[in-house]
């Protein structure tokens, strides 16, 4: 777990400074990832070390955005001011962003993969 | 201060000094942070994971009422929960594994990917940017909801950069992923979408973190394309949202 936990820390550090060096507009965190996705495809014999930490880690990725959502509680007065616009956006925002993803994929599927490339049409 | 009972007035004098302690190390967010959560999913387990009893809005909803009721601040609270806010950038490393295990089928599908995250991303940023301004919500909130769907370091970033409040973002960003977790059974249902990866992407695309670890739940391989849907649409727009988002916001 500790060699998993460090990896991870490892390309996150990577992943920062190199946005910081680049000034590149990503996240570092993001990096960090295609950084050591690319490591796996080089070397696929890593993935037995780092996949029980990982998996523990994303199995309770629910958890590491509560800390964010409690700061509901410093913008309480904008929310109340604003909340029909802030709410119909949101709403609004999610269904459509879900929606035109799930639709453009589907269709682009069907299209451009041959039938028997994928599992289901 | 309770001269009649001077052993009650000692013991509220040392309750007293238990709580300024608790109160000022961030042991105590912590550990509350992590029992509601705890409390939250049990509860979401007992409802047979359905999609409404979303563990992180039950969570935040205790939180915040705990908060309130103690008068204490978010500032103080956040100093013992930053330990577990700091674990979304190792977890956003971690995308990496199920994302290489699915590798294949990536390569195969990475253009309706690409149109998906590109389509899926733009509509979302737009609808919000034109729901928001044709609703007279101020030109700080807009900007602040213009990022919604990307995972939070990123959106707050983005929202930085157009002249939003990136706290506030961080919220509207969490109230996304509830909303499209609790919602996307039921859309894609609607839309007759069965094919998981597919389902698994416009989660992701649409509703982040939170819309991944609904779908991990469901199941890993849609998991793993919700993760890199996630991955991606956080690269797309740190490029491209400030441009897009900050060129609609000078119109308005």
């Amino acid at each position: 777990m500790i060699p998993a936990l460090a990896t991870l820390l490892v390309f996150q550090l990577i992943g920062e400074a190199l946005v910081r060096a680049l000034a590149a507009p990503v996240p570092g965190p993001v990096v960090g990832m295609a950084l050591l996705l690319l490591t796996l495809v080089l070397r696929p014999s890593l993935l037995g070390a780092i996949k029980p930490t990982a998996q523990t880690l994303l199995q309770h990725l629910s958890l590491l955005f509560v800390p964010a959502g409690v700061g509901v509680m410093l913008h309480l007065q904008r929310l109340g001011d604003e909340a029909l616009a802030i709410g119909v956006a949101l709403v609004l925002s999610t269904l459509v962003g879900l929606a035109s993803a799930a639709l453009t994929m589907g269709w682009l599927m069907k299209r451009v993969t041959p039938p028997s490339d994928h599992d289901q049409a | 201060m309770n001269e009649g009972l001077p052993l009650a007035g000692v013991a509220a004098d040392r309750l007293a000094d238990v709580w300024v302690y608790l109160s000022a190390s961030p042991l105590l967010g912590l550990t509350v942070t992590l029992l509601v959560y705890h409390g939250a999913f049990v509860a979401y387990r007992k409802s047979g994971f359905h999609p409404l009893a979303n563990p992180v809005a039950l969570s935040v909803i205790v939180l915040g009422a705990l908060l309130w009721a103690t008068g204490t601040p978010y500032a103080t609270y956040f100093e013992g929960a930053q330990f577990v806010h700091f674990l979304l950038g190792p977890a956003t490393v971690a995308l990496s594994v199920p994302l290489f295990e699915q590798l294949a089928r990536v390569k195969r599908l990475w253009l309706p990917m690409a149109g998906a995250l590109v389509v899926g991303t733009l509509a979302a940023t737009v609808t919000a940017i034109g729901v928001g301004w044709a609703l007279g919500a101020s030109k700080a909130t807009i900007a602040s909801l213009a990022p919604k769907s990307v995972t939070a370091p990123v959106a707050m970033g983005i929202a930085e950069k157009i002249g939003g409040l990136p706290t506030l973002t961080a919220v509207l960003v969490v109230c996304t992923g509830i909303l499209g977790a609790a919602s996307a059974r039921y859309v894609l249902d609607a839309l007759r979408i069965k094919d998981p990866t597919v389902r698994g992407f416009a989660l992701g695309t649409a509703a982040h973190g939170i819309g991944t670890a609904r779908a991990f739940l469901v199941s890993e391989e849609m998991g793993a394309f919700a993760g890199l849907a996630m991955g991606l649409t956080a690269l797309f727009s740190a490029v491209a949202l400030p441009l897009v988002a900050g060129w609609l916001l000078n119109w308005i």
